[in-house]
């Protein structure tokens, strides 16, 4: 049923690498000690891995039922634009939780508090901030 | 061979899943949650990815594209609530 010919290889190992990546990825998720070194296997090695499979399935579907569809390269793009996004996100809420000392986590090694910059002034990411307005959640 | 690189990385993929649900449970921080949610996420757009190419229909591709859109969006505004308090001010 599955006869790609000369592009069996290739689907294969692209589908096996795609697979490898995203365990790897959510492998690193799971055993990495702090959020800060977490982030790194998610945000760079599960999004080649889903890069792999959607390029494999862009191979695989014109070559063995000659139908082409924009769907996998949108797919893709969106994924590889919007994962630096998110991790940006992530590791800034994760900044500002632990620079108001809300979720220590010591493993990161700033649990009281994020380290002095050394240059008179704060971090820029909390300038112009009224912390007291704000409701954040605990 | 196709048929058991499909199945090899369907496996892996799930492996994969259970992992990141094992992080959402443990935590410890909020963030780790969000950021295995976003994992979640992009996994299961994996699985709808190598669902198509075992049947061999391309029916569920606007699914996967959603997913990318609606959980990229997620994890923006969970993000903008821990920093704010607030999502939309």
């Amino acid at each position: 049923m599955m006869d790609a010919g000369p592009f069996e290889i290739l689907i294969s190992a692209l589908l096996v690498l795609g697979g490898v990546f995203a365990l790897v990825g959510s492998w690193g998720l799971a055993r990495m000690p702090s959020l800060m070194t977490r982030l790194h296997g998610p945000t760079k090695v599960t999004t080649l891995g889903v890069g792999s499979l959607l390029v494999a399935s862009m191979i695989f579907f014109p070559a063995i039922h000659g139908t082409y569809s924009a769907h996998e390269l949108l797919i893709t793009l969106f994924l590889f634009l919007t994962a630096p996004i998110s991790a940006n996100m992530i590791a800034k809420a994760h900044l500002h939780r632990q620079g108001r000392q809300i979720d220590p986590n010591p493993m990161d090694d700033i649990a009281e508090g994020l380290p002095k910059t050394g240059l008179g002034t704060g971090w820029a990411t909390f300038q112009g901030l009224d912390t007291d307005k704000l409701n954040i959640p605990r | 061979m196709i048929e058991i690189a499909v199945l090899f990385a369907i496996s892996c993929v799930g492996l994969a899943m259970a992992l990141n649900f094992w992080r959402l449970a443990r935590g410890p921080t909020t963030a780790d949650r969000i950021l295995a949610l976003d994992t979640l996420t992009i996994n299961a757009i994996a699985l709808i990815v190598l669902m198509q190419i075992q049947q061999g229909s391309a029916v569920y591709f606007e699914a996967a594209l959603l997913l990318a859109m609606v959980g990229f969006v997620g994890t923006v505004a969970y993000c903008k609530f821990l920093l704010r308090g607030d999502i939309v001010e």
